[in-house]
């Protein structure tokens, strides 16, 4: 096995797409490790991309804000301007792991490592986040939701790397929040998530919505029908329950030993509805 | 197999190594510098025994390759006395008796030390939520949690 530690962008994706074997890339490693370590992976080259100049950095520009591949989720608790701007994004990054994990886990890697339960992921489905692409000579952005496929797979071709995530600035009367069930207090897997995103209107009526599940499909799954029952609504008792309906309707669970399909339908409304009542007042709905 | 040569600081001394590239930070402390304080519980980052602080963030040692730790700041549980002056944390887990078999101890320190260098403050909840990455499996968190405060109290009055 092989470690490098490439300078550029440009290099790790030339020594991805031209190893011979098993590469993985490595940013924070707490899925790389733990996979080498239980046998599931044997890489013959590591690609590190934390020395990558920017990788390592929360940039805000006139569009909004770009997070680099190799920002650990800790670094997006203690960004005030992005927990102002998003924070459900940032309090779904937070969840991920413990303390010794936050300090190294990142949003890209929790979104390539492409499990269904990604803690991050349905917020960032929610949040309109785009995924900037590089490969050997090509640079594409594109939505965070094409990227995972199924459970660990990803629509990412050999020597391609996720550079950064992109969030738009936000407009006035915006909220966003994200939500998890799981069986005990803290560090745990998603059974059943959600996240939402909204824009109101002057009079409080929402404008835009986006709503994502996770941990009830194959992959995240955005909810465009939750979107259509939520605009025009001040979310009243009845919007709220015929979102709670279509999500629950959305939902394509398995049964699994941290819960079955009934229950994971069930939940998907209730967190649908919750994650939405949030969403609406840090937007200054009322 | 050829190994990769590694420059770090650990505990304030600049040291080399050669390690495997799929070698972790925490085989590399324990049997090559004989840095045995940090201890392997489940090898997989779940239970905090083998946290050290890397550039000032608590980690498992267990999930970072030791040819990362190139360049880079280490603090390891063997820094934390200054000779034979334990740290407040360690002074208040002895007489609270935050201990029984000790395999988690040195975790539960460099965590407990990496929470008050950030919250000097910290509540109950605190506390508690960050030791969360932490396994204890025969002293219980009680005792722990309570030589954090008292090692806190400790540490703001000098």
């Amino acid at each position: 096995m092989r470690y490098i530690r490439p300078l550029s962008i440009e290099d790790a994706a030339g020594l991805l797409a031209g190893s011979a074997g098993t590469a993985a890339i490595l940013a924070g490693g707490s899925d790389l490790l733990v996979r080498m370590k239980g046998g599931f992976i044997e890489p013959d080259l590591i690609v590190d991309i934390k020395a990558i100049d920017g990788l390592g950095e929360i940039r805000e520009t006139a569009e909004g804000f770009s997070i680099g591949a190799a920002v650990p989720c800790a670094v997006l608790g203690e960004n005030t301007a992005l927990q102002k701007a998003w924070p459900g994004v940032v309090e779904a990054a937070k969840l991920i792991g413990s303390k010794q994990v936050q300090g190294r886990c990142t949003i890209v890697g929790n979104l390539c490592n492409a499990s269904p339960a990604a803690d991050s992921v349905p917020a960032l489905v929610a949040a309109g986040a785009k995924a900037v692409v590089v490969g050997p000579g090509t640079r594409r952005t594109i939505a965070v939701e094409a990227v995972p496929t199924g459970p660990g797979k990803t629509s990412l071709a050999k020597g391609e790397i996720v550079e950064a995530i992109l969030l738009d600035s936000r407009l006035p009367r915006s909220g966003d929040a994200y939500l998890r069930f799981i069986p005990r207090t803290e560090m745990d897997i998603a059974v059943v998530s959600a996240g939402v995103n909204l824009t109101l209107d002057e009079q409080g009526r929402v404008k835009s919505a986006r709503l994502a599940l996770g941990a009830v499909a194959p992959t995240v799954i955005l909810v465009e029908e939750a979107a259509e029952v939520l605009i025009g609504s001040k979310l009243d008792e009845a919007t709220l329950e015929r979102l709670a309906k279509v999500c629950s309707g959305a939902c394509r669970p398995i049964d699994d030993k941290r819960g079955t399909i009934e229950f994971r339908r069930k939940v998907a409304g209730v967190l649908a509805k919750r994650a939405a009542t949030t969403a609406y007042a840090r937007a200054g709905g009322k | 197999m050829a190994g990769v040569a590694v420059s770090t600081t650990i505990n304030g001394d600049n040291v080399e190594f050669l390690c495997q590239p799929d070698e972790t930070l925490l085989d590399v402390l324990r049997d090559r510098l004989g840095l045995t304080g940090a201890k392997e519980g489940c090898g997989t980052g779940d239970c905090g025994a083998c946290s050290i602080i890397l550039d000032d963030r608590l980690v498992c040692s267990c999930l970072v390759l030791g040819a990362e730790a190139e360049g880079r700041h280490v603090e390891t549980i063997e820094g934390m006395a200054h000779g034979d002056r334990l740290h407040p944390l360690q002074q208040k887990f002895l007489e609270h008796a935050a201990l029984q078999c000790g395999v988690c101890t040195p975790g539960f320190l460099m965590a407990a030390k990496d929470l008050l260098a950030k919250n000097p403050d910290p509540t109950e909840e605190e506390i508690r939520f960050g030791l969360a990455g932490n396994l204890c499996r025969c002293t219980g968190y009680d005792k722990i949690v309570r030589a954090v405060q008292d090692a806190a109290s400790v540490m703001k009055g000098a």
